[in-house]
C-alpha cells in the first residue's frame, strides 16, 4: 500500500487548482495528505472534493452511471444511512474504486462523506467525525 | 536568459521538486507500477496433444481474449468470444475523424479530426522488449513504425523555474550531465573518492567523466565547443562567410538543480522508454484489426455478460444483447474471462472466496487523454519539434507530438494531456468541453500558438469508459502478495487473463502473456483428462 500511496502522491503533485492559482502557497497539511495532491485537496471542502473527485465516477448529480458495470448512485442510496460505511469505502476503496481517502485528511474524509449524506436529496442523520475516520486508517 | 530563482528554504525546494516531478513521476506510475522486466514471451504456445474436442468460452475481445482465441482455435478447441462493445480490441483503440464515443454519464463526442489524424486513448507505445505483442503484430500484418519517445528538442517545463519559460530537453540534459561530471571530477581530483577509487581507476574515471559530461581540457563544463556540441549553439554552424558558430551558455548549476527539470531525464532512462519503441501505423486500433482478421468470426459483439455459472459439467454464461435487450446463454467446458476487474466484481459468479476477494482487491487507476487538432503543425514549423514528448508540471503533465507524417501541411493532432492522479480525477469529473478548454489554457503556457491554431479536441477519461470503469489494475506489493496467485489460478473451470493478471500493469504485453500462460495451463489440464 505504501508504494501505491507514494505513486499517487507523485501523480498528484501538480494539480488543476494549483495551475489556476500558481501563487498560492502549498497548503499546510498533515503528513499523510501532504503525500497526495496536497495543493489541490489540502484545503478542499467536502463539496469541492465531491465535485473534483467523487463526481468523476458517481457523476455531478450523484446518480451514478451504468455501462458494462455500474457506478452506484449516491443520491438516495440507503447504504449511506450509517456514515461509517461510506467513510470506510472512501478510506479503503471498494472493488475497482481506488482508496480515495489516501489523498485526504481524516477531516476531509468526514467532510465529503457528510456532504454527500446531506445533499442530493439525502437527509441522513449523524455526522461522521475525523476521529471516526482516523480509526479506520 | 536564465532568471535566478528566489532564495528558498529547503522545505520550499523539496516541495517544488515534488511538483516538478509531476510529468515523469506520472509516467513512472503509469508504466512501472510494477518492476519493469523483459517479457517472458517465448513464442506462441505449443498446445499439442488431444484436446478431446473441448470448448472454451472467452469473455472479452481485447488483446488477451483474442490472443487466447487465436491460439486455442489453432489447437482445435471450439472457441466463442463474447464482447460488450460493438467493436473488438478493448483498450487497443484509436479515435479518428467520424468516430463517436459515449462515456458514462452520457456525454457523446464525435471526433472531428481530419483524415489520417488520430489519438490512441489507451496504449500507444510498444517497447522493443514486448516480444509477444510484436510477434502478433508481425504475424497479423500490423505494420509498425517508430514511436518517438525522447526528443531532445522538445521541452521540459516547470512553472516555477526559469520564469515559467519552457526549456529545451537537450539543454537540461547536457547541462545536468556536464555539471555532475565536473563536480565528480573535482571530487576525484581532491582525493575525496580515494577510499573507494584507486589512483589508476580515478584516472579512468576522469576520462570517462570528460567524455560523458562534455568537459573541457581542464575538466570544466563551460561555454565552448564541447558543451555546445551537446546542448547546441546559439548560432548554428553554417557555410561560407557566415559559417562561424556561436557557442551557447550553459545554465548554472544552482539554477539547474533547483529547477527540478532533471526529473524528466530520469524518466526517459526507464526500461519501458528505451529505444526502439514502436507504434502501429494508423493507430493502436490496427492491433485490434489485425486480431479481428484472424479471430473476428468467433466474436459476438454487443454482448453484456451478467452471470457466470460453473458446475462439474461446464460453464454457463448469461449475457444480454445490448441492441435487442434479449437475454441469452452460452455454454462451454471452460471459461477464460478477461473482463476488467471493476466490471467483473459486479457480475454474479460462483467462484472460490479467494478468487472473489482477489477480483475485489485491485483498484483501477485513473487516466485522462485529450487529443487536440490544430490548423497546422506549429510545433514542427515554429519550434522544430518532430515527435517526442514535452514534460511539464502543469496538470496535463505532458504534450506528445505525432511520430508520423512529419512536414505535413494539413491539420495536425497532438496529445495535449496524459495524466492520472488528482488532476486526472478533476478532468474526469469535468465535461468533455471543459477538459479541452483546460488543456488549451495550460498548453498555451508552453505553446502560445494553441489558441490561434486550435480546431477541435476529443478526450477519454478512463474512469468514464463504460467497458472498463478505469484505466488499468493498480497492484501494490501487499495486494500482489495476498491476491495475485489467487487471481491467476484455475478456479473450477474458470481462468482469468488480462493486463490485471500480469506484472505489466496497463500494458498490452500483460494481456498477451497472461492469456498464453492461462491457456497453456488450461491445455495441460485438458490433455491430462
Amino acid at each position: 500500500m505504501k508504494k501505491l500511496i507514494l505513486s499517487m502522491a507523485l501523480i498528484g503533485a501538480s494539480s488543476v487548482a494549483e495551475a489556476q492559482a500558481p501563487a498560492r502557497p502549498a497548503a499546510a497539511a498533515s503528513a499523510g495528505d501532504a503525500a497526495f495532491g496536497a495543493r489541490m485537496l489540502g484545503e478542499a471542502s467536502g463539496e469541492q472534493i465531491f465535485t473534483r473527485v467523487c463526481a468523476a465516477c458517481h457523476m455531478q448529480d450523484a446518480k451514478g452511471a451504468e455501462g458494462a458495470g455500474r457506478y452506484p448512485p449516491l443520491a438516495g442510496n440507503q447504504k449511506l444511512a450509517i456514515g461509517a460505511y461510506p467513510a470506510m469505502v472512501v478510506v479503503k476503496g471498494l472493488n475497482g474504486m481506488p482508496p480515495i481517502g489516501t489523498m485526504l485528511t481524516d477531516q476531509q474524509v468526514a467532510d465529503v462523506v457528510n456532504y454527500v449524506r446531506s445533499h442530493f436529496g439525502n437527509k441522513f442523520k449523524g455526522a461522521v467525525k475525523a476521529e471516526d475516520v482516523k480509526a479506520m486508517r | 536568459m536564465n532568471e535566478p530563482i528566489m532564495p528558498m528554504t529547503k522545505r520550499d525546494l523539496l516541495s517544488m521538486i515534488g511538483t516538478a516531478a509531476g510529468a515523469s513521476a506520472m509516467y513512472m506510475a503509469m508504466s512501472s507500477m510494477d518492476q519493469a522486466k523483459a517479457s517472458d514471451f517465448k513464442g506462441p504456445p505449443k498446445l499439442e496433444g488431444d484436446n478431446k474436442g473441448a470448448s472454451v468460452l472467452i469473455l472479452g475481445a481485447g488483446v488477451a481474449g483474442m490472443t487466447a482465441a487465436l491460439e486455442l482455435s489453432r489447437a482445435g478447441y471450439k472457441v466463442q468470444v463474447l464482447e460488450y462493445n460493438d467493436r473488438v480490441g478493448g483498450r487497443s483503440w484509436t479515435l479518428q475523424g467520424g468516430d463517436t464515443y459515449t462515456e458514462l454519464g452520457g456525454a457523446t463526442q464525435t471526433c472531428q479530426f481530419a483524415p489520417g489524424n488520430y489519438i490512441n486513448p489507451g496504449p500507444w507505445r510498444i517497447p522493443w522488449h514486448h516480444h509477444g505483442l510484436i510477434h502478433y503484430c508481425h504475424e497479423l500484418g500490423v505494420a509498425l513504425e517508430p514511436f518517438m519517445q525522447v526528443n531532445y528538442n522538445a521541452y521540459v517545463h516547470n512553472t516555477k523555474a526559469f520564469g515559467g519559460k519552457p526549456q529545451r530537453y537537450r539543454h537540461i540534459q547536457a547541462d545536468f550531465y556536464g555539471h555532475v561530471g565536473e563536480l565528480l571530477a573535482k571530487s576525484v581530483n581532491a582525493g575525496a573518492l580515494a577510499q573507494t577509487v584507486s589512483k589508476e581507476d580515478g584516472e579512468i574515471l576522469l576520462e570517462a567523466l570528460r567524455s560523458w559530461g562534455a568537459l573541457d581540457r581542464n575538466m570544466r563544463y563551460v561555454k565552448g565547443a564541447a558543451s555546445s556540441g551537446r546542448r547546441g549553439y546559439d548560432k548554428e554552424p553554417g557555410g561560407g562567410l557566415s559559417a562561424v558558430p556561436e557557442p551557447s551558455d550553459p545554465i548554472d548549476v544552482q539554477t539547474l538543480l533547483r529547477s527540478g527539470l532533471w526529473r524528466s531525464i530520469g524518466g526517459n532512462l526507464q526500461w519501458d522508454h528505451l529505444s526502439t519503441i514502436f507504434q502501429p501505423v494508423g493507430g493502436m486500433g490496427q492491433v485490434a484489426k489485425g486480431f479481428e482478421r484472424a479471430v473476428g468470426h468467433m466474436v459476438r459483439k454487443n454482448s453484456k455478460v451478467t452471470a457466470i455459472h460453473q458446475d462439474e459439467k461446464g460453464v454457463i454464461v448469461t449475457y444480454k444483447d445490448t441492441k435487442s435487450g434479449a437475454v441469452m446463454k452460452a455454454a462451454a467446458d471452460y471459461c477464460l474471462c478477461t473482463i476488467p476487474l471493476p466490471v467483473l466484481a459486479q457480475i454474479e459468479m460462483n467462484v472460490s472466496p479467494e478468487l472473489d476477494a482477489a477480483i475485489r482487491a485491485v483498484p483501477y487507476s485513473t487516466s485522462v487523454k485529450v487529443g487536440l487538432e490544430f490548423k497546422r503543425r506549429f510545433w514542427e514549423q515554429d519550434d522544430q519539434i518532430y515527435g517526442g514528448i514535452t514534460y511539464t508540471d502543469l496538470p496535463m503533465s505532458q504534450i506528445s507530438y505525432p511520430s508520423t507524417r512529419y512536414g505535413d501541411k494539413g491539420p495536425g493532432v497532438l496529445l495535449g494531456c496524459y495524466v492520472g492522479g488528482a488532476a486526472g480525477y478533476e478532468l474526469t469529473a469535468s465535461t468533455p468541453a471543459q477538459r479541452v478548454e483546460k488543456v488549451l489554457e495550460w498548453g498555451s503556457q508552453i505553446h502560445p500558438q494553441y489558441r490561434g491554431e486550435f480546431m477541435n479536441g476529443v478526450s477519454v477519461a478512463w474512469h468514464r469508459v463504460p467497458f472498463t470503469l478505469g484505466c488499468f489494475g493498480s497492484w501494490t506489493e501487499q495486494t500482489r502478495a495476498e491476491h495475485y496467485k489467487n487471481l491467476c489460478k484455475f478456479d473450477g473451470r474458470i481462468l482469468l487473463a488480462g493486463e490485471h493478471a500480469s506484472y505489466y500493469g496497463g500494458w498490452q504485453e500483460g494481456g498477451i502473456t497472461s492469456a498464453i500462460d492461462a491457456i497453456t495451463r488450461l491445455h495441460q489440464r485438458v490433455i491430462a483428462g
